[in-house]
């Protein structure tokens, strides 16, 4: 059983590295990256299930008949566009948290708006 | 793995970019290895390029130190345990890696295997199903980009840009002279970066590659010279305002594809009824999608990679004249 | 043309963003983006009206049949669906000019037009498909695009609200992939119905259940169920006033609608309300969301705050009546969604105005507008009535069959918490009649004028469907019950 499923676990735990820096850390462009992560390591997983034991790339070719299973490359083909679409857009606010905040730590950002709020 | 974790443990941000960089080369690797040949294209063109390249102008701006940690994230672990967790259960009826009768094979796959070089005509079934099959997902996502291309420009886009001081143009001077080998190397390089994503472009069908890939490329070849001749002599050349509007052309032409089998009587993006021969059909289809793919993809890119770096002079500039005003008032 | 209708419903949208380009004048813009609307809006009328005659269309992208090609499936349910989220938006589309010009700077208006598009575009084609990995790509246009608007608001806390918003959901989103993917895997498909016959034959295997959790708790984050609601209050109060009005109005909705579709159509009732204690955790969560959501916004100091922990709260009586699980709940479920929308975008629609007055949406600078902008003020006072569930309100009808479905399952308990809950409604709701009419009008701003007539004709169209609705019930009771009895396989 262990053998047949190692790899699922390996994308399980890389996702879960990404999913706890998302959480866990304070600083946002780091939160960006553990998102990057994490979303890799879904892309692993998917590429994963289609896998095929001797099988080749899907580029139909002579005297090869075993294909991995091209449909899973496809899905992340789109999900790997649409991960960079939100890392972009996600560090554009950063920059521009960053210019107005001064910071770009969620703890301080939490005070500011706490002393902005106490101040109106 | 070890790559993963010691993006947890640093703290200076420059290298956990360089970090995630790897990782996304790494992941890359991997998916070469089982057989992944297109996404491991494009992953090592966005997750060690672009997304790296984003990352460091970004922080550039926003500084490289993460503050230390001041409270013990026991509630974001258990969390993410309980995930974990979950997921590992998951795995326990899940059918062996590789295991060739999981049902993953035996339902829709094999037809694209099978019938794709009948029905659609081109030898890359990753293209077959992208640019056909599943063509209104591959629609979606040239939306997303062109999503976020505007978002940022929304985010970022300055309110006019003022003339530049001639002291800005001679420090400009001075670093460019500085870097003559790396400048002289790279603009032979980057008639080839350009050449070879007009290669990927065309040559999807049969290898691997497609629009999105060939647009990354073509995109980072620009960036590549905007980051060694300045940002204002590449504006010079890539006029902004014209590549916004290309990216909303690409998204059209896809669209418009779609639009034209419509009007020959076929449903949206029905690529057959585009020629006499359905075969043909689909090439034109496929080949005018990827173009539009591709089009939209590297002026998003270049665009948000303008805006950032626009951002940054514009940040620099104001920390100079800042400057120039504190020592005036010393004076 | 007629058989072209679902694929036009997304496409129009998705083409009519990049075209926004090319026309520089931001009025022009808005004319166009307006046209824009009210022709998905006509759309859907005609989608609504061809399903209620001819039962379920199918339109094969692509022409590759379903497993393979993608397909878009349009039923009772996702047509209902789609004609709110039309009519909404082109009713506040229709507001959009006036209230930019105020609170946008001037070469941001395209870009917000074409991003309002974008993620209109995202919610017909999250509701429009009948594939799972479709619905993933949608459903990132119409968050990105909502990401961007909510950070074009003008306070600071816009983007920090936006950034925690887009951290939030695209952990969901993820979740999503990750469920998706694990039901791809045992079954080989990504068709909607086709997943739901192959998962017959898998539905015992673990990985199904995880597959399934991970879709309800990624759904869960979207739609803003407690405890996963903390992105929104921030994100609806610091968003452009328009944005909130749009997005309040809908993007929680489709949400709904993921899980109704995902639970009922795909997983099948016996396999979602039987495997997992997923009844009994969502009826508590919802019942918990009710009362904490209400009695937090009874302390907010910012009326789009208070509106927005009141939308969390109906949240939860639409989880409620999902999760009672019987035809009658779900109707409940889908006429609450069709008659929240109505009245949150007339509220937030009327803070908008306000704004647009005053510049402000502090409670306490309300004071007095009851007799400087009675229209407005009173539309308000309408719409809160609604919301609290008045008779002759369309807040009324919806809690009405909320409690007729759940003393018909026989949890009297939940009837009764229903009605505690709405009494809470009326604690806040009476907060900002007081501070507008029984107050005199703040030192300086004696000569506040009536909101203008580009504000008050949607305000007031949408007040008056909120009546309509409320004692005319026969359009939308019909269609609701309709789509609900669809979904339990009950042949009307």
């Amino acid at each position: 059983m262990f053998l047949g499923l190692y790899n699922y676990w390996i994308a399980i735990l890389l996702m879960m590295i990404g999913f706890y820096i998302v959480i866990a850390h304070g600083n946002l462009v780091k939160k960006l990256v553990g998102l990057t992560i994490f979303q890799t390591s879904v892309f692993i997983f998917y590429i994963s299930v289609g896998v095929v034991e001797r099988g080749s790339a899907p580029i139909l070719a002579e005297g090869i008949s075993d294909y991995s299973n091209p449909l899973p490359h496809v899905l992340i083909l789109t999900a790997i566009v649409v991960g960079i679409a939100t890392t972009a857009l996600g560090l554009a606010l950063v920059i521009r948290i960053k210019e107005s905040y001064g910071c770009v730590e969620e703890d301080e950002i939490q005070k500011l708006d706490q002393l902005n709020e106490e101040k109106s | 793995m070890v790559i993963a974790i010691a993006i947890v443990r640093t703290r200076n941000l420059l290298a956990v970019v360089m970090l995630s960089g790897i990782y996304g080369l790494l992941s890359a690797c991997f998916f070469v290895v089982v057989d992944a040949v297109d996404v491991a294209f494009t992953e090592a063109s966005v997750g060690a390029g672009i997304s790296g390249l984003l990352m460091l102008a970004a922080i550039t701006i926003t500084g490289r130190k993460e503050a230390p940690k001041r409270h013990k994230p026991f509630l974001a672990l258990f969390v993410v345990l309980v995930t974990g967790g979950m997921l590992i259960y998951g795995t326990m009826d899940m059918p062996y890696f590789g295991a060739a009768d999981a049902p993953v094979h035996q339902h829709v796959a094999p037809r694209y295997i099978n019938e794709s070089m009948q029905e659609v005509g081109v030898p890359n079934i990753v293209t077959a199903v992208l640019g056909s099959y599943r063509a209104f997902d591959t629609l979606g996502e040239v939306a997303v980009i062109f999503t976020a291309g505007i978002g940022v420009l929304s985010l970022l886009t300055l309110p006019r840009r003022r003339k530049k001081t001639s002291s800005d143009e001679a420090t400009e001077e001075q670093m460019h002279e500085r870097h003559m080998v790396v400048r002289i190397v790279s603009k032979a390089l980057i008639p080839f970066i350009l050449l070879f994503a007009l290669y990927v472009q065309f040559h999807g069908d049969f290898g691997p590659g497609g629009g999105f890939q060939a647009g990354v490329i073509f995109a980072a070849g620009i960036i590549l010279y905007t980051m060694l001749f300045g940002l204002d002599t590449a504006q010079k050349v890539f006029n902004p305002s014209i590549i916004q509007l290309l990216a909303a052309v690409g998204l059209l032409l896809y669209a418009s594809v779609g639009v034209v089998s419509m009007i020959n009587g076929a449903n949206f993006l029905d690529y057959n009824v585009l020629a006499d021969d359905p075969i043909d059909g689909q090439h034109i289809g496929i080949l005018i999608i990827e173009l539009g793919v591709g089009i939209t993809v590297a002026s998003v890119m270049l665009s948000i990679f303008f805006n950032f770096d626009a951002r940054r002079q514009a940040i620099q500039n104001s920390n100079k004249q800042k400057g120039e005003q504190d020592v005036s008032r010393t004076l | 043309m007629l058989a072209h209708l679902p694929i036009l419903q997304v496409v129009v949208p998705l083409m009519a963003a990049p075209l926004c380009w090319f026309l520089n004048r931001s009025k022009l813009v808005w004319i166009f983006a307006l046209l824009v609307c009210a022709a998905t809006c006509t759309n859907s009328t005609l989608l609504l009206i061809e399903v209620m005659k001819s039962g379920t269309i199918t339109y094969e992208l692509g022409g590759w049949e379903a497993p393979w090609g993608i397909e878009l499936r349009i039923d009772k349910l996702n047509a209902f669906l789609l004609l709110i989220i039309s009519t909404i938006a082109t009713v506040v589309m229709f507001a959009a000019n006036t209230s930019i010009q105020k609170e946008l700077s001037e070469d941001r208006h395209t870009l917000f037009y074409s991003l309002y598009l974008l993620s209109l575009t995202g919610m017909y084609g999250i509701v429009a498909t009948g594939d799972a990995f479709n619905v993933f790509v949608f459903l990132e246009i119409s968050s990105l695009s909502a990401y961007a608007l909510i950070a074009l608001g003008n306070d600071r806390r816009a983007l920090w609200a936006a950034f925690q918003y887009l951290i939030m959901g695209t952990i969901g989103a993820t979740f999503i992939l990750i469920g998706i993917g694990m039901l791809y895997q045992m079954t080989g498909t990504l068709n909607m119905s086709d997943l739901a016959i192959r998962l017959v034959d898998v539905g015992h295997t673990r990985t199904v259940f995880v597959a399934f959790a991970f879709l309800i708790v990624g759904l869960c984050l979207k739609l803003a169920l407690f405890p996963l609601h903390l992105w929104l209050p921030n994100a609806y109060a610091y968003a452009p006033s328009i944005v909130t009005a749009f997005l309040a109005a809908t993007s929680t909705k489709v949400a709904v609608y993921l899980l109704i579709r995902f639970t009922f159509t795909v997983f099948g009732i016996s396999f979602s309300f039987t495997t997992l204690p997923l009844q009994s955790i969502l009826m508590v969560l919802g019942l918990v969301g009710v009362f904490v959501a209400s009695v937090t916004a009874i302390y907010q100091q910012n009326v789009k705050h208070i509106l927005a922990y009141s939308s969390i709260a109906q949240v939860g009586y639409m989880i409620i009546g999902y999760s009672i699980n019987t035809s009658t709940g779900v109707m409940a479920t889908l006429l609450h969604l069709f008659n929240h929308a109505l009245m949150k975008s007339a509220l937030f629609l009327a803070l908008g105005a306000i704004m647009y007055r005053i510049g402000s949406v502090q409670l306490s600078q309300f004071q007095g507008l009851g007799r400087q902008m009675p229209l407005t003020m009173s539309a308000i006072v309408i719409g809160g009535l609604s919301l609290i569930g008045v008779p002759l309100s369309v807040g009324f009808i919806s809690k009405w069959y909320l409690l007729i479905a759940s003393v018909e399952a026989g949890m009297w308990s939940v009837a009764v918490l229903i009605l505690l809950g709405s009494l809470l409604a009326i604690v806040y709701i009476w907060r900002i009649v007081e501070m507008a009419y029984f107050k005199p009008p703040l030192p300086g701003r004696e000569t506040v004028k009536e909101a203008p007539w580009t504000f008050l004709a949607p305000i007031w169209a949408l007040v008056i469907a909120n009546i309509y609705f409320g004692i005319d019930t026969r359009l939308s009771v019909q269609v609701a019950q309709a789509a609900s009895q669809s979904l339990f396989g009950i042949n009307p």
